[in-house]
């Protein structure tokens, strides 16, 4: 068992980044378009899965299960970093993904109020 | 108890969602992204079976690699158009001039007939729905009704695996009891590669995939693609040693090492290999050659093909594991690259 202090540090900033991942998960459901939706997902990534990871970390079985858990944050916001950017770059050149014309994208996406 | 039983229960709710819009989602892209989703999720109900192996397998193979082939497919594909009700647009069904000059006749003789055809068309799907949920319930009935006490062998495979200095139960399965398996798996890789690289039109054979040179893409692309494929490789060659006793192996390796290598690839710092070179072929034949001279090797003593002698056990299975290791990563790669589009 693990103390009460530490039981209870887990307990607030994993309901924390919980609270980050349903707000990025809002936010891409409601944002009007693809930039701001992008910006949604990313605060997710980074703060919700970071506070989460910070949580576990009191949970860790060994410092090396400890590290792990931090590699997986850091790698995580590498590609979301880079997913971001490359996304981003090809909204930004015009390019809609396959599939989905952007005209479509902007009339059937629009917040519903 | 409840609150697992129902994250478990939500978790079975999404997978069959997501393969239903896999199955029914109009546009070829919107599929594969809800099929490498449905992956995924499919990964996490494994780990919830403590099948740590299959879980690895399913995120690389089944939703990485293989999404990262449905997406390259989806892509060379003409895009789907929206499914456009005949009755919508009589010109395009029926249209005014007939081939030939002929006048359009004054009585469209697709107005009667059209109705019935969509009709044939619902009646069509409403029994294909009908006749997949009947046979999805008589194979869960089957399932469900011969599920008897288990007559589990995993005891008596366990038993003997320290003597091969393995300790996943996965891994002593896949390389000492069912080595003919895993081989042929090895083998079969090897022929799709070959059935791939024969899409190739006969001008361009031996040459390198892709219509044009990729261009160095700068920014983050290339940050990432020189910053993750130190740590990938690591990965790799990690989830290759810990297959003796924690789950992983060379599979899953190899699709981390294959993915390394796409991003170098995709972000141009350099070029897709000619297919027909002969470093390219011996890496693709490597692992598969050193594992079939490894199971004749077993001839030498009394017990036969892809036997291990006594004591070298272990030392044989990574001398195999690691070529293959290298092998399933490179067909792995070129499975996602796709055939020869420019002359060598």
């Amino acid at each position: 068992m693990t103390a009460l202090p530490a039981a209870l540090a887990t307990a607030v900033l994993v309901t924390a980044g919980v609270v980050f991942f349903v707000a990025g998960t809002v936010g891409l459901l409601r944002f009007p378009d693809a930039m701001t939706r992008l910006h949604a997902l990313s605060k997710a990534d980074n703060l919700g899965l970071g506070l989460i990871v910070l949580g576990l970390l009191p949970q860790a079985a060994s410092v090396s299960g400890a590290l792990k858990l931090l590699a997986i944050w850091l790698l995580t916001q590498v590609a979301g970093a880079t997913v971001t950017q490359v996304m981003a770059r090809a909204i930004w050149r015009g390019a809609s993904p396959p599939g989905a014309s952007p005209s479509h994208a902007s009339s059937s996406e629009a917040p519903r109020s | 108890m409840s609150a697992t039983l129902v994250a478990d229960g939500v978790l079975v709710l999404l997978l069959l969602g997501l393969a239903l819009r896999a199955t029914a989602a109009a546009d070829a892209f919107a599929a594969v992204v809800a099929f490498v989703a449905f992956g995924l999720l499919l990964a996490l109900a494994w780990m919830r079976l403590h099948a740590g192996d299959v879980a690895l397998t399913e995120a690389a193979i089944g939703s990485g690699v293989t999404g990262a082939v449905l997406v390259a497919a989806a892509m060379r594909l003409p895009p789907t158009l929206p499914h456009i009700p005949p009755e919508a647009d009589p010109e395009a069904a029926f249209p005014k001039a007939m081939p030939g000059g002929a006048a359009r006749p004054e009585v469209m003789p697709g107005w009667a007939a059209r109705p019935k055809v969509i009709l044939g068309e619902a009646a069509i799907r409403l029994a294909a729905l009908l006749l997949s949920g009947l046979v999805t319930a008589c194979l869960a009935g089957l399932v469900l009704w011969t599920t008897g006490p288990s007559h589990s062998q995993a005891a008596t495979a366990l038993r003997h695996l320290p003597e091969l200095g393995l300790y996943n139960a996965v891994t002593g399965v896949l390389m000492a009891y069912r080595g003919f398996d895993t081989l042929m798996e090895k083998i079969v890789l090897l022929l799709a590669l070959v059935g791939v690289w024969s899409l190739a039109r006969d001008t361009v054979w031996g040459g390198r995939p892709f219509p044009a040179a990729i261009p160095a893409q700068g920014g983050a692309v290339t940050l990432i693609a020189r910053l993750l494929p130190p740590i990938g490789i690591v990965v790799a060659v990690y989830l290759l040693w810990v297959s003796a006793e924690e789950p992983g192996g060379a599979f899953q390796g190899g699709a981390i090492l294959a993915a390394m290598w796409l991003l170098v690839l995709l972000a141009g710092l350099r070029q897709a290999p000619l297919l027909g070179s002969r470093l390219v072929r011996w890496t693709v034949a490597v692992g598969p050659a050193i594992f079939l001279a490894a199971g004749f090797a077993g001839f030498a003593f009394p017990a036969g093909f892809l036997s291990y002698p006594p004591g070298v056990a272990k030392a044989m299975i990574i001398l195999i594991e690691f070529p293959l290791l290298l092998s399933i990563a490179v067909i792995l790669g070129l499975l996602v690259t796709g055939p020869a589009e420019r002359r060598p």
